[in-house]
């Protein structure tokens, strides 16, 4: 059964979609991932023209975003003060970001750009996590000694910033210009690859700011809540990419898939699924690094610019 | 004088009205075809005038028939809505593969289909009708934009009929127009699924002796329609609503979810 996709402008197996939402929802759901990075490329692989993917992904991950903070506020894991320190750097950012889309995509440099991106931050992530993950599994096998737990957070130069701020929740008096900055590149990231930019936000958060990990995900899941809306919101006026039905599809794929992912996740071991996932970012990091670096099969490519 | 301006109007609006008493080769020289002196010769319509792309759309194909009067072959012309075309070729800087020159294209059609009872051997055309009408691939009509350099060009004009033949805008041999019982002649085109909307002008040509005698254009119109065309035309049209209301729809899912899943 097809269906035609209104902004895309293209006819898609209505299973096809449906079943990439789940399947993407179940490893987000198995890794505790937003699984953007995932999708938006498999949207481009399918065909869907990449500003579209970018931009209905970002309106995708709004949803996702909903459900999981809900269960994250109830535990109390949510550090509202810090996540609106974040929000006012990503909404910057992002609108920011989706200026300089549009700008990419006058100059016909776009796909490039998204590719690029994708290439080096999924490269950096699935390199740090596997090798994270190999260590962990020598340390389990008694190879390595088991290091003792050290202070909460090291000082350094970035205590040093002005503007400095409590924040109950994590336990942290810090500048508010770091969250705010770290807000900032995550919400650009977020524009131009559409995705809600978890996989950056938290290792930031963790080593960056030395958050406790137990709000950290609940309050890169807030914020993200706002800036991929506002990201859609962008794309949505000024580039007109996003596409409704195409999100609505994933998202019910997403979030079915995205339950059944929590019950597996629960039953797999922290280290065997942190090198699990680092596979999966590697693999989509290759495939894409070789669209870049192959000669591709035809040198010349069109675009419309405008009908009249 | 009042005569032949109305005569004009008409000929200009498509109709295919016969007015007796004109020499019928003639027309070749004047700027705007179809000659509504011959039109009795072609008669030539469309099973359907409206491509509808609605929510379940796969393509379609269109049934176009007509009939002659006297010896000759016909050529059916498909052109779509015209559009802007930019072509850009990759280079290799840096071991990446990145765009960089490129040209753009005015009024390039956004698709193209032909057909003809013969081969273009067959027809017997000089080049300067294939080319005024635009028959065969090569010769649709590729202008730079203003101010673009003409230098090297050829190379991207090939490259964007490559690229539409590829997608499937453009088709490269020629389609089959069938004889049914002398004179009567039927074609059918393939539409694709991702075919653009836009007016459509399907130009039908009796060819005869090495020259095109009579022409009939008829226009065909590929639009979306139901809920699929809605959505288009409030992102289209309302940026900003359709933004906030793809905001709430997916707030809501997610709350949605959330709720459903926090039942079972």
């Amino acid at each position: 059964m097809h269906i035609y996709l209104p902004i895309a402008e293209m006819s898609v197996n209505i299973f096809l979609i449906l079943g990439m939402g789940a399947a993407v929802g179940l490893l987000s759901g198995i890794f505790g991932v937003g699984g953007g990075f995932l999708m938006t490329p498999l949207l481009i692989f399918l065909g869907v023209p990449s500003p579209v993917a970018v931009g209905t992904e970002a309106n995708q991950i709004v949803a996702s975003s909903v459900s999981g903070v809900l269960a994250h506020w109830r535990r109390g894991n949510v550090d509202f003060k810090m996540g609106f320190m974040l929000l006012i750097g990503g909404f910057v950012g992002s609108t920011l970001g989706v200026y300089l889309f549009r700008w990419l995509q006058t100059l016909g440099q776009i796909d490039l750009v998204i590719k690029l991106s994708y290439v080096i931050f999924l490269g950096i992530i699935g390199g740090l996590m596997m090798a994270e993950s190999v260590r962990a599994v020598m340390r389990a096998r008694g190879k390595g000694h088991s290091r003792g737990r050290g202070k909460l957070h090291q000082h350094n130069w970035l205590h040093g910033l002005p503007f400095k701020m409590r924040f109950r929740k994590s336990k942290l008096y810090i500048s508010a210009l770091l969250p705010i900055g770290i807000g900032f590149f995550v919400g650009v990231l977020s524009a131009i690859m559409g995705v809600g930019g978890g996989f950056v936000m938290v290792p930031a958060m963790i080593y960056l700011l030395g958050m406790p990990t137990n709000v950290v995900v609940g309050t890169s899941l807030f914020q993200i809540i706002f800036v991929t809306a506002n990201a859609t919101f962008f794309q949505a006026t000024l580039n007109q990419t996003v596409d409704v039905v195409l999100a609505l599809l994933l998202l019910i794929g997403g979030v079915v898939g995205a339950q059944f992912g929590t019950k597996i996740g629960a039953k797999l071991k922290g280290e065997q699924l942190r090198g699990l996932l680092a596979l999966m970012v590697l693999a989509v990091c290759g495939k894409l690094l070789m669209d870049l670096v192959l000669e591709p099969e035809d040198l010349y490519s069109i675009g419309a610019i405008g009908g009249h | 004088m009042a005569s032949r301006a109305i005569r004009r109007g008409l000929a200009s609006l498509g109709l295919a009205l016969a007015v007796a008493g004109a020499a019928a080769g003639a027309y070749w020289f004047a700027p705007t075809p179809p000659p509504a002196q011959a039109a009795e010769r072609l008669v030539a319509d469309l099973d359907d005038h409206l491509v509808a792309i609605t929510a379940g759309f796969t393509g379609t194909e269109l049934l176009l028939f007509g009939s002659i009067d006297g010896e000759g072959e016909v050529v059916v012309v498909v052109h779509g809505p015209k559009e802007d075309v930019v072509v850009r070729r990759k280079d290799r800087v840096a071991g990446i593969w990145i765009n960089r020159d490129d040209a753009t294209f005015r009024g390039v059609p956004a698709f193209y289909h032909m057909a003809a009872t013969a081969d273009l051997q067959g027809l017997d055309l000089p080049e300067t009708a294939l080319s005024r009408h635009q028959i065969g691939v090569e010769n649709i009509r590729l202008r730079l934009m203003p101010g673009q350099q003409a230098e090297g060009s050829e190379s991207f004009a090939e490259a964007l009929i490559r690229n539409k033949v590829r997608i499937g805008h453009y088709t490269r041999d020629p389609g089959v127009v069938e004889w049914r019982g002398g004179r009567l002649f039927r074609t059918t085109v393939l539409i694709p699924a991702n075919v653009p909307v836009g007016t459509y002008t399907v130009e039908t040509l009796l060819v005869q002796g090495g020259e095109v005698v009579s022409a009939q254009t008829t226009p065909l119109f590929v639009n979306k329609e139901g809920f699929g065309a809605q959505v288009f035309r409030a992102a289209h049209s309302y940026p900003a609503y359709y933004g906030l209301a793809a905001i709430l729809i997916a707030g809501f899912a997610g709350f949605g979810a959330n709720w459903i899943f926090r039942k079972l």
